[in-house]
């Protein structure tokens, strides 16, 4: 299987402080990857990295073969790159409906066709599916604002998905989410990842959810990769029990 | 403003249309001339709106950009100029200035970004005072002819006034095409979550950038009309205090609501007129009226309505809600 994402050396400094400290690993196409490891371990610092909201102090980041450090976010979500934060990050004050159209506008046309063409882009169905996909169909109309935590989190992984992205980091995707809804959005995830072919990398602290989830596990502690392999592997492995599973 | 019935929508929209058209034929040239002028400011204002309402970019500088499109109409319609064609110079000229206006915003936000465009403002007042060889300095331009429409002169007020009417019919239709665009959806992202917005592949700069450019440019052809509307302009209307009432008129009508500018632009620009019988006293009762406003509804007039069918909504809601719950219970 060829890589989708290829990540070397990727470093990142605040001040003193190395919160990335050389991170390689690949993405296969296709795959689940879990990231996990404790609070403050640069996950989420190396995800900014990858996706260019930070610049990296040092490394590379390759997407299909091909160097994508120091683009712009809006810039690698045009080449197919999407991603969810780990606090939730929906637009309020626009409806669900609103919130997926916007999601998904900037893949069609161009900017003039996006001024002098239909107002939802053409998305009215795609949106209508995705909302049926994720079970928000009651509250289609509602400021997302208005939606339960768990729903905008739903709603904030549906977002992600309306520009048929080949690849999703998700950051904390279970973080909040009581347990029935956690299992669709397992389901949800499962499917996508299967029908359209999308390839993931999950940071997550639900470890049953990681676990049960991904097809490989990397963990991080301090800045550095301590582990890679399937989830039973890295689940024994004494050094990961040591600094994060706990005994 | 879902709630009202559809019909009932397009025929207050037509009533309203027809009482501004057909009410003012009696007015004297007094009342028109504050007519004609409240549908300038809401021109201004809509632009305004567009930037701080919709795309959260504050801006201190609306006025200046009136300003522009009023000098760039004076200069080239005294030059023996058609008033559309230095209509279009001062669409592109603002639009151009905004554009660049726009630069800093990609940096700075907030109070940082009013402070920016405040020193804009002054700079743009000292431009049309001093470069008195371009503007006539403090001693202003004079005679701005009216143009004519379609053979017909636009002299007299009530022909003008329907220019500026027609004006504001062209472009509040514009700015209705705008904000229902996938335009007017990443302008909202850019308020309410820029962050998001750049992860869903919106480019942040580039629409924060066309969000000032188009918004400066409704300030220039509220300027463009101004200039043949007073027929005389110097610097002084131009500058800081228009900007900040113009801001005012946004606020105070609802920002991020497109019928915000009018409300405020009517409540600027009316209000002080109506309040004249109370002689000396008519600016402090307005003041205290502006103030108790945004006290009771920090989102201005529209806003008040919007809570009130917001409330309406959940009413409803939980009306059906009731209905289902007891239906469940029957049929356990």
């Amino acid at each position: 299987m060829s890589a989708v994402l290829e990540v070397s050396g990727i470093r990142k400094n605040f001040g003193g402080i190395s919160a990335v400290d050389g991170v390689s690993f690949d993405v296969r196409e296709g795959e689940i990857l879990g990231l996990i490891g404790p609070n403050g371990c640069g996950k989420s610092t190396l995800f900014n990295c990858i996706l260019g909201q930070l610049t990296p102090s040092g490394g590379e980041v390759k997407l299909d073969g091909k160097l994508v450090t120091g683009l712009r976010p809006a810039e690698l979500n045009k080449l197919g790159v999407s991603r969810t934060f780990q606090l939730l990050q929906v637009f309020p004050k626009l409806s669900v409906r609103e919130n997926l159209i916007l999601a998904g506008q900037e893949h069609q046309g161009n900017m003039a066709s996006r001024l002098v063409g239909r107002s939802d882009a053409g998305l009215t169905d795609a949106a209508k599916q995705m909302i049926g996909f994720f079970k928000l169909d009651h509250l289609a109309d509602e400021p997302a604002g208005g939606l339960s935590y768990g729903q905008q989190k739903l709603l904030d992984a549906a977002m992600a998905f309306m520009g048929g992205p080949r690849l999703v980091l998700l950051d904390e995707p279970a973080g909040g989410v009581n347990p029935s809804m956690l299992a669709d959005l397992k389901d949800r995830l499962v499917a996508i990842n299967r029908e359209k072919n999308a390839t993931f990398v999950v940071i997550e602290h639900n470890m049953e959810f990681v676990m049960s989830l991904c097809s490989r596990v990397m963990v991080m502690a301090e800045g550095k990769v301590l582990a890679m392999g399937r989830p039973d592997e890295v689940r024994k492995n004494p050094a990961v029990i040591e600094a994060y599973l706990g005994h | 403003m879902n709630g009202f019935g559809k019909p009932l929508k397009i025929a207050l929209g037509l009533a309203v249309i027809a009482g501004l058209i057909i009410v003012p034929m009696n007015f004297n040239r007094y009342g028109l001339f504050i007519l004609s002028q409240w549908a300038v400011m809401s021109i201004a204002a809509m632009g305004l709106n567009l930037t701080l309402g919709y795309a959260g970019q504050v801006s201190l500088a609306q006025g200046a950009f009136v300003g522009i499109g009023a000098y760039a109409a004076a200069i080239m319609t005294t030059h023996g100029w058609p008033l559309p064609a230095a209509i279009l110079v001062a669409i592109a000229l603002s639009f151009a200035v905004g554009w660049v206006l726009g630069y800093p915003a990609l940096r700075v936000q907030h109070h940082y970004l009013a402070f920016v465009t405040l020193a804009f403002s002054t700079l743009a007042f000292l431009v049309f005072r001093n470069e008195s060889w371009l503007t006539g300095g403090i001693y202003g331009i004079s005679n701005i002819p009216r143009p004519n429409v379609f053979g017909f002169a636009t002299n007299k007020p009530l022909p003008f006034y329907y220019v500026c009417l027609g004006s504001l019919a062209i472009v509040s239709l514009a700015v209705w095409w705008l904000i229902r665009s996938p335009w007017g959806r990443a302008f909202m992202a850019l308020r309410e979550n820029p962050l998001r917005a750049q992860s869903l592949g919106i480019d942040t700069r580039r629409y924060t950038l066309m969000a000032f450019a188009m918004g400066s440019a409704l300030g220039g052809v509220a300027g463009a009309l101004y200039a043949p509307l007073t027929q005389y302009i110097d610097p002084v209307p131009f500058n800081l205090s228009l900007s900040l009432d113009l801001l005012m008129m946004v606020i105070v009508g609802g920002a991020g609501f497109y019928f915000g500018p009018f409300l405020g632009a009517m409540i600027a620009v009316l209000l002080p007129e109506w309040l004249r019988f109370t002689e000396g006293y008519y600016l402090m009762l307005y003041a205290i009226a502006v103030m108790g406003l945004l006290i009771w509804s920090p989102t201005g007039i529209l806003g008040i309505l919007d809570r009130y069918l917001a409330a309406r909504r959940t009413k409803a809601a939980s009306a059906l809600r009731a209905v289902a719950k007891s239906r469940l219970e029957t049929a356990q």
